[in-house]
């Protein structure tokens, strides 16, 4: 088991070393540097310009929309991995290609009809 | 006790320490940021168990897309911190500590009893053996799931949508 | 080591396919009203209500043709051992079919009047059937998990169909909230079982533990406690479902805030649905922990849950003005009565159960086409007075709601007593004091009940009609739905009179659910 995990530690490491760097900058940074505080440097930053309104505004029901659509087709797209990855060994093994084929594509193909659904009830239509 | 354990201790605090968080903090976007935190933990957990797949599974589609989702529903909603009503039933916080520790208790009475080799293989969740399983033995379910995913598509779309007259 | 998947099992055949013919043609025709929806104009989506019916019927046919395979009572398993077809799977699916039938048909008119007719939302009882059927179906627990959360998704939509209306989207928030959180109990027991035992296959899940409630072995230690724990969170999960005590809380609120037609399909389809999800835990996966040595069953525990569910369902029932909030009480109570069937663990009881939910099916989705049709431009048709008259009104409609109340009731000569005397009489049979006991206490309970559904007979054959201008317009019952309630209704009494047909029916089920147990490792896996 600890054959396997060494494979990580390197990741490990450089998670390690990300946090380190950042935690570091940040308490530097306020232990050393100055604080003086103006109007100005307290406005939130709108590119130099006076920040019109606040910025906690309301989004639209659209981005919630698109964003769950990403959710779903985003869990299709993880599943097609293991798929992708075993095709030609599990092909070989069960020496018929095409039913390894068409297991993934009954699976698309249901997806493809809500994806015809979506499509058509205007979901990425956003100019009306 | 092994750098294994070490990390499994370190991790395992990430997730619970999240999860605490998130009920704890007002500001709902801190929440869904200590959430987040819980998430990568667990996905090392999952790692360390042999669970590659689903370690990153957790990464792609929670901490990556279902947090998405969580950030734009408290945009969408726009819920601010001081907005928020104290509880109606304040007795029922005394409540849940004891509870919690109740549970806790008696589940770790539950796990204590069995005994037996329940170590992670190292490789029953390589992409790998999850394919395989997944194409053959459960063919059916995963099947079934693209139903599943398509009748959420329906359903989310069917309430979120806003109907033009 | 995990057992995991080591040397390939052959590839499903055509023969595999041939058993979930029924699922196929279901998930076709669902996928192909969707579609219909985006397609047809506003004027004509009523057609996907009459397309969708057409593929029920093909879906009936289909399932047909299982009935011979399961003749022999031996549980056939497929596609490696997720399927599971027996008598008990054929005869539920034909149940759900029933069921969606029914709503599908009582909503053509509703939704109409109510001007949300949209294909979404018969593509969503198929879906939510598909799920219902692939319960029956499923003998693993993976299987069994998506398939039960694909009947429950679709009705959590449902219960929120109406977008614009208040009470309905509360409604679904509630039923939604509640609902996906016992989910997620039910799948930790689930996992927990998987934990224990290696295995999500519910017949070597039966078999490991049958080696473990004697109190298991030096190599595993004492898994049972942490079965127990298992067991509590999966039941707790079905029985938010049933809506049994103390997990009811959501069932008069998500009744009647959902469209009359969802409520009257979640109140048989799902609630079905779920019976059976939880027979194949309890009485298959589950079964040797009926009774323990040193340690509660489920069969105790189930038992308490029965009595305070048709005690708690009946109580709160005499005191509801709206008739949906009263049928969800009576439901609840209804749930009560069904459990005590499978806490008595007789052929008789088995019997009882699957005999009151298919009369059930047909007595309360006949309630609900009643006051569907009594929903009208300016009445909600819900409160207990406005039912006031209706015999002098429309003689037919309180004719038929009069048989499928007093079928509720368990009045002798319908089939509602002839369920009762089943799962009552399986107590007394069963031979255990304690569960005669359990016996009287539901016999009191059926007496409760009596008084609150003898209210419906008073307010439409003694008082008079409402003073209501818009009561004078004609209800909405189309001829199709007239002949269905009028079938309906000379079942619930032909059954009542003669049970013999419908126990026959009943007991393929029972049948089926001790040869499973009895021989749970043989089949396992093909």
């Amino acid at each position: 088991m600890s054959n396997d995990l060494q494979n990580y530690i390197p990741l490990l490491m450089s998670f390690g070393l990300a946090s380190l760097i950042a935690t570091t900058l940040l308490i530097t940074s306020r232990l050393l540097g100055p604080r003086i505080q103006t109007r100005e440097k307290l406005m939130p930053y709108e590119c130099g310009n006076d920040p019109v309104g606040n910025a906690r505004d309301r989004f639209s029901v659209k981005f919630y929309l698109v964003c769950l659509l990403f959710i779903l087709f985003d869990i299709e797209a993880i599943i097609l991995i293991p798929w992708a990855v075993v095709y030609r060994a599990l092909a070989e093994e069960l020496g018929n290609k095409l039913f390894v084929y068409a297991e993934m594509m009954i699976f698309v193909a249901t997806l493809f009809v809500g994806y015809i659904y979506v499509w058509k009830k205007g979901v990425f239509d956003w100019s009306k | 006790m092994t750098f294994q354990q070490l990390l499994f201790i370190g991790f395992a605090a990430l997730v619970l320490g999240g999860g605490i968080a998130v009920v704890l903090l007002r500001n709902p976007l801190y929440g869904a940021f200590a959430l987040i935190t819980s998430f990568v933990g667990l996905s090392a957990l999952y790692v360390m168990m042999g669970a590659q797949f689903i370690g990153a599974a957790q990464i792609v589609v929670y901490a990556g897309a279902i947090m998405m989702l969580f950030v734009f529903v408290i945009m969408l909603l726009n819920v601010r911190a001081d907005e928020e009503r104290p509880p109606r039933h304040r007795f029922l916080v005394w409540l849940a500590a004891p509870l919690a520790l109740l549970l806790s208790a008696g589940l770790w009475l539950a796990v204590a009893g069995v005994q037996g080799d329940r170590a992670p293989s190292g490789e029953a969740g390589t992409v790998e053996r999850v394919g395989k399983n997944l194409m053959t033995r459960y063919l059916l379910p995963f099947e079934l799931t693209s139903v599943l995913i398509l009748l959420a598509v329906v359903g989310a779309l069917h309430l979120a949508k806003r109907e033009k007259e | 080591m995990l057992p995991l998947l080591v040397e390939l099992p052959p590839l499903p055949t055509l023969r595999d396919t041939a058993f979930i013919m029924p699922e196929i043609i279901l998930t076709l025709f669902a996928g192909a009203a969707l579609v219909l929806d985006v397609a047809l104009p506003r004027s004509k989506k009523h057609l996907t209500a009459y397309f969708s019916l057409i593929g029920l019927a093909f879906v009936a046919i289909a399932l047909a043709q299982q009935v011979a395979m399961t003749a022999s009572l031996l549980p056939i398993s497929a596609f490696y051992g997720m399927l599971f077809i027996d008598g008990l799977s054929v005869v539920f699916r034909f149940v759900f079919i029933v069921a969606a039938a029914f709503s599908i048909l009582y909503s053509i008119k509703y939704l109409e009047f109510e001007r949300e007719q949209r294909g979404e939302y018969y593509a969503l009882i198929l879906f939510s059937t598909l799920g219902m059927m692939f319960v029956a179906t499923s003998g693993d627990l993976i299987a069994l998990f998506v398939s039960f959360e694909l009947m429950s998704l679709s009705v959590y939509v449902l219960v929120g169909y109406f977008k614009r209306d208040k009470r309905s989207n509360e409604a679904a928030m509630k039923y939604f909230l509640t609902g996906i959180f016992s989910s997620a109990l039910m799948l930790y027991g689930l996992s927990l079982v998987y934990g224990v035992t290696g295995h999500t296959n519910l017949g070597l899940i039966s078999e490991t533990i049958a080696g473990y409630v004697q109190g298991g072995t030096a190599e595993s230690g004492d898994p049972r406690l942490l079965l127990m724990v298992a067991l509590v969170l999966v039941a707790a999960g079905l029985l938010f479902k049933i809506a049994a005590v103390p997990f009811h809380m959501w069932a008069p609120d998500a009744y009647e805030g959902a469209p009359t037609t969802v409520t009257a399909f979640m109140s048989v389809g799902p609630k079905a649905g779920a019976y059976v999800l939880l027979a194949r835990m309890l009485l298959f996966a589950l079964a040797p922990m009926r009774e323990m040595e040193n340690l509660p069953g489920w069969a105790a525990l189930l038992a308490v849950v029965a009595v305070l569910t048709m005690t708690v369902g009946n109580l709160a029932a005499v005191t509801q003005d709206n008739v949906k909030r009263l049928l969800a009480y009576s439901s609840i109570a209804h749930a009560g009565y069904i459990l005590l069937g499978i806490v008595s663990g007789t052929d008789m009881g088995y019997q009882g159960v699957a005999f009151h939910i298919m009369t059930y099916t047909l007595m309360n989705t006949g309630v609900f086409a009643i006051i569907i049709a009594l929903h009208r431009q300016g009445v909600i048709g819900e409160n207990l007075n406005d039912l006031n008259g209706l015999f002098s009104r429309a003689p037919s409609a309180a004719v038929l709601m009069l048989i499928f109340i007093l079928g509720l009731a368990g009045i002798p000569s319908t089939a509602g007593f002839v369920g009762k005397f089943f799962l009552f009489g399986s107590l007394i049979q069963s031979g255990k004091p304690w569960l005669t006991y359990i016996a009287i206490i539901a016999v009191l309970n059926a007496v409760v009940a009596f008084y609150y559904y003898a209210r419906f007979a008073r307010a439409m054959f003694l008082n008079a009609p409402s003073e209501n201008i818009a009561d004078a317009s004609p209800l909405l019952l189309a001829p199709s739905v007239r002949i269905t309630l009028t079938l309906s209704a000379i079942a619930v009494l032909f059954f009542g009179i003669y049970p013999q047909p419908l126990i026959n029916v009943a007991d393929i089920v029972a049948q089926s659910i001790t040869t499973v147990y009895a021989q749970s490792s043989g089949i396992a896996l093909r």
